[in-house]
């Protein structure tokens, strides 16, 4: 069955009445599918909250880590279902998500920290300047064949990155206004954190005072024995859902209008989509432009918690992160490509550190070992070597799984799932034998 | 991996194709300010030599990296991202020797393995080519041997149960062999930027140039002259050997080539021995002549080395060489223009507009369809 509208008919008997908002939603993403992904946070959360009893960790403690491990799987589920519009369902093959992604980010930056613009104003700028870089690479780039376009791809996000962080242009003007990228360390300045603005009266004062919603709130996570910087954590992962559930129901919106379906055609064979009399270059411009500006924004959601801006952020490495999430998930699944960035920001990208912090608090070695050697003359020292370096065996890992993924389990988790192209399962008899 | 007809190339093309002209009046427009800033006295002639000089020794070392890469593209039909990582394991595991013949017996030997990790031992040993020629040319052999039995065994592992894939299956499987590769390196040696060479033991010469000079040192001079050396080598086997007509073969049209009797898999087996014989050699070479070690010594050439690939023509080994040295030579000359943080960016830009303009590079290589 299609990830989207397979409960459709059963939840709109008569067709004629008109449908409910919950309706519509229910629409989009049939029930199984919101469970599935439902029950894989619901596990994921179980595993961390039986390891963090387990490790000793306290009530405040669990439950930052339960904030750690929900951000980082909503912000990999925007960047993964970003990339899936451009990948699962066009076919572009784009490995310089970490320049979208920085784009969008320092437009942000300069909007609202640098020229002063409304949060909401400047990443809608941040978001307009984003899809207009996504369409320039596009323009050129979608006459080439899949690997060269990875190359041209890859090439231009290292091209922002180093622009981004020469001391060059660390200060210049542009139109009047005194801007810069800040070079290596990042321009100066803190990003506007949107969910502070619920919470306090004045956010960027020296020591913020709650108003009266924040006194609410607070006081309710008071109740549970949690503070006020894990409280206001928990209400960021809330905020970063909420578009994760906006993505979602946007995406699977596109991929089932006529847009969707044929930019699927094209992703199955694009001579026949041509041959349909569709324009199919400027499908996969809209496409890939709009697959980028959710990257820009993506990466605002991302570090406006963070504050601080650094081209260190947009290594390739992250690049290739949201790809082993797609791959997990089933590039072309939408519902796949949610529960792929939970998977892996939870449990591939959030789960060594956690483990590493657990090990730590456990586990206090008598002699560091400092090198591979030392940690060889004992079990102790080897899990302490193993642990102070996990943070490059977590990336052995992903490497792995990416090579095994690719040559057991192209498909993904759900990708077996892939959205059909037209707006019934011609291969589903049911309707017609009844 | 076939050459075109030499009168063929460059003639006609500029007639017929007012892409590569207008490449070519945009080079030599270039040349002509180049030529101008010499005369008005805006650049110095030493400057330039000098600029030039570090860039045929980049360009050597690029265009050395590049063979295995072409070879790769040409035969297994995919661009693999983990060939800069190859160059990184082989530079590791050629200095690791090299120290422990420097230093075996005065040093422990932990350290020597993880190249003077954690205390920086370099100064203490005191490598150079002429300190230490026999431990560099041992560390040379044993960064051959081991990138060469890496890209094998990387091979058998993970890239020959998928022969059948499409390339950008391949090609997103190299992605996750470099990660790997590269962080498994960085979880023995640490992350760090040892030093492997003592600096003032270094033989320098300076070459009088205008009313200035420039210097050329040992090292630079060692790997332009043994990547020369590897360059005709390689040569000599495409063009005299079995073997070599073989590669030639599979490259131009695989099938014609099975139906000749070639075996495919004997083919790409040498195809990994020899190009990651020579992309270890590489990587020796690089950190000799920059004096460090760096995890991400390859990672970060990666993309100009493809860059040098492209613009040869994907899958030309001789595109490969040519396209490496016009590739380090431009990126290092650019400083006359642009900020010296910029030169990745100047060979970056070049080769995003041969892939636009010309696919097939200048010497339009063989890659089946």
């Amino acid at each position: 069955m299609s990830d989207g509208d397979a409960q459709a008919d059963d939840t709109t008997p008569g067709g004629d009445t008109e449908q409910s908002v919950r309706d519509r939603i229910w629409a989009v993403a049939s029930a199984s599918d919101i469970r599935l992904i439902a029950v894989t946070l619901l596990a994921i959360y179980a595993i961390f909250l039986f390891l963090g009893i387990v490790g000793g960790l306290d009530a405040n403690g669990l439950y930052s880590s339960l904030e750690r491990v929900t951000f980082f799987a909503a912000v990999y589920a925007l960047v993964v279902l970003a990339l899936n519009l451009q990948w699962g369902y066009a076919g572009l093959f784009n490995i310089g998500i970490a320049g979208f992604m920085a784009i969008g980010l320092y437009s942000m930056h300069i909007l609202t920290v640098q020229i002063g613009l409304a949060y909401p104003i400047g990443a809608l700028g941040a978001v307009l300047i984003t899809s207009l870089f996504g369409a320039l690479v596009a323009l050129p780039a979608l006459r080439l064949r899949a690997d060269y376009l990875a190359i041209v791809t890859l090439a231009f996000a290292e091209i922002v990155r180093s622009i981004l962080g020469s001391q060059r242009f660390a200060e210049f003007t542009f139109a009047g206004f005194d801007i810069g990228f800040g070079g290596a360390t990042g321009p100066d300045g803190t990003l506007p954190d949107p969910v502070k603005f619920f919470l306090y009266k004045h956010p960027y004062s020296l020591r913020p005072e709650p108003n009266a919603f924040g006194e609410f709130y607070f006081g309710l996570f008071d109740l549970f024995i949690i503070d006020d910087s894990t409280a206001e954590g928990i209400l960021y992962a809330l905020f970063l859902s909420l578009f994760v559930g906006l993505y979602y129901f946007l995406l699977v919106r596109t991929g089932n209008s006529p847009f969707g379906r044929v930019l699927k055609a094209i992703r199955e064979d694009e001579t026949v989509a041509k041959a349909l009399g569709k324009d199919t270059r400027k499908f996969k411009i809209t496409a890939f432009a709009l697959g980028s500006a959710l990257m820009g924004l993506a990466a605002i959601l991302w570090y406006t918690k963070r504050g601080g801006v650094t081209p260190t952020n947009f290594e390739p490495e992250v690049t290739f992160f949201v790809f082993v999430a797609l791959i997990i998930g089933g590039a072309g699944s939408n519902t796949g490509s949610v529960i792929g960035g939970i998977v892996f920001g939870a449990l591939l990208f959030r789960g060594p550190v956690f483990i590493e912090r657990i090990i730590n608090q456990r586990l206090e070695a008598e002699a560091d070992p400092t090198t591979i050697f030392d940690a060889f003359g004992g079990i102790d020292p080897f899990i302490v070597y193993t642990t102070d370096n996990l943070s490059a065996l977590r990336v052995v890992l992903l490497g792995v799984v990416l090579v095994i993924l690719i040559q057991r389990r192209p498909e993904g988790l759900l990708g077996k799932r892939k959205e059909i192209a037209s707006s019934i399962d011609l291969e589903d008899r049911t309707g017609g034998e009844n | 991996m076939v050459e075109q007809s030499q009168d063929h190339w460059l003639g006609s093309r500029l007639q017929t194709d007012p892409l590569t002209a207008g490449f070519v009046v945009i080079g030599v427009l270039f040349f002509l300010d180049l030529l101008r800033r010499l005369a008005t006295g805006t650049v110095r002639p030493d400057t330039v030599a000098t600029f030039l000089w570090s860039g045929i020794v980049f360009g050597m070392a690029i265009g050395l990296a590049g063979i295995g890469l072409a070879m790769t593209y040409s035969i297994l039909q995919f661009a693999n991202f983990a060939h800069g990582d190859l160059i990184t394991a082989g530079a590791f595991a050629g200095w690791s020797s090299t120290f422990v013949i420097v230093g075996f017996g005065n040093i422990a030997m932990e350290i020597l393995l993880l190249v003077g990790q954690p205390a920086r031992i370099s100064s203490q040993l005191g490598i150079s080519v002429t300190t230490a020629p026999l431990a560099i040319v041992v560390g040379f052999i044993v960064s051959v041997l081991f990138a060469a039995g890496l890209a094998v065994g990387l091979d058998r592992v993970v890239f020959r149960p998928m022969r059948d894939q499409s390339g950008i299956s391949l090609l997103i499987a190299s992605v996750g062999v470099a990660l790997a590769l590269r962080h498994l390196i960085q979880f023995i040696y640490q992350p760090s930027t040892p030093s492997v060479v003592h600096d003032p033991e270094v033989p320098r010469q300076a070459i009088p140039v205008g009313s200035g000079s420039f210097t050329i040192d040992a090292h630079q001079v060692t790997l332009v002259v043994v990547a020369l050396g590897l360059m005709i080598g390689v040569h000599l086997l495409l063009q005299y050997t079995k073997l070599g007509t073989a590669m030639r073969a599979m490259a131009d049209n695989e099938d014609l080539a099975k139906i000749t009797g070639i075996s495919t898999e004997r083919v790409v087996l040498y195809t990994w021995l020899i190009g990651g014989g020579l992309t270890g050699a590489a990587g020796y070479l690089l950190a000799l002549e920059q004096g460090f070690l760096d995890l991400t010594l390859g990672w970060d050439i990666l993309l100009v080395i493809f860059a040098g690939v492209i613009l040869g023509g994907i899958g030309s080994i001789y595109g490969a060489i040519v396209g490496g040295l016009t590739i380090g030579i431009v990126s290092q000359l650019s400083i006359v223009w642009l900020p010296s943080e910029f030169t990745t960016v100047a060979a970056f830009v070049i080769m995003i507009a041969v892939l636009l303009v010309r696919p097939n590079g200048i010497f339009g290589g063989v890659t089946s369809v």
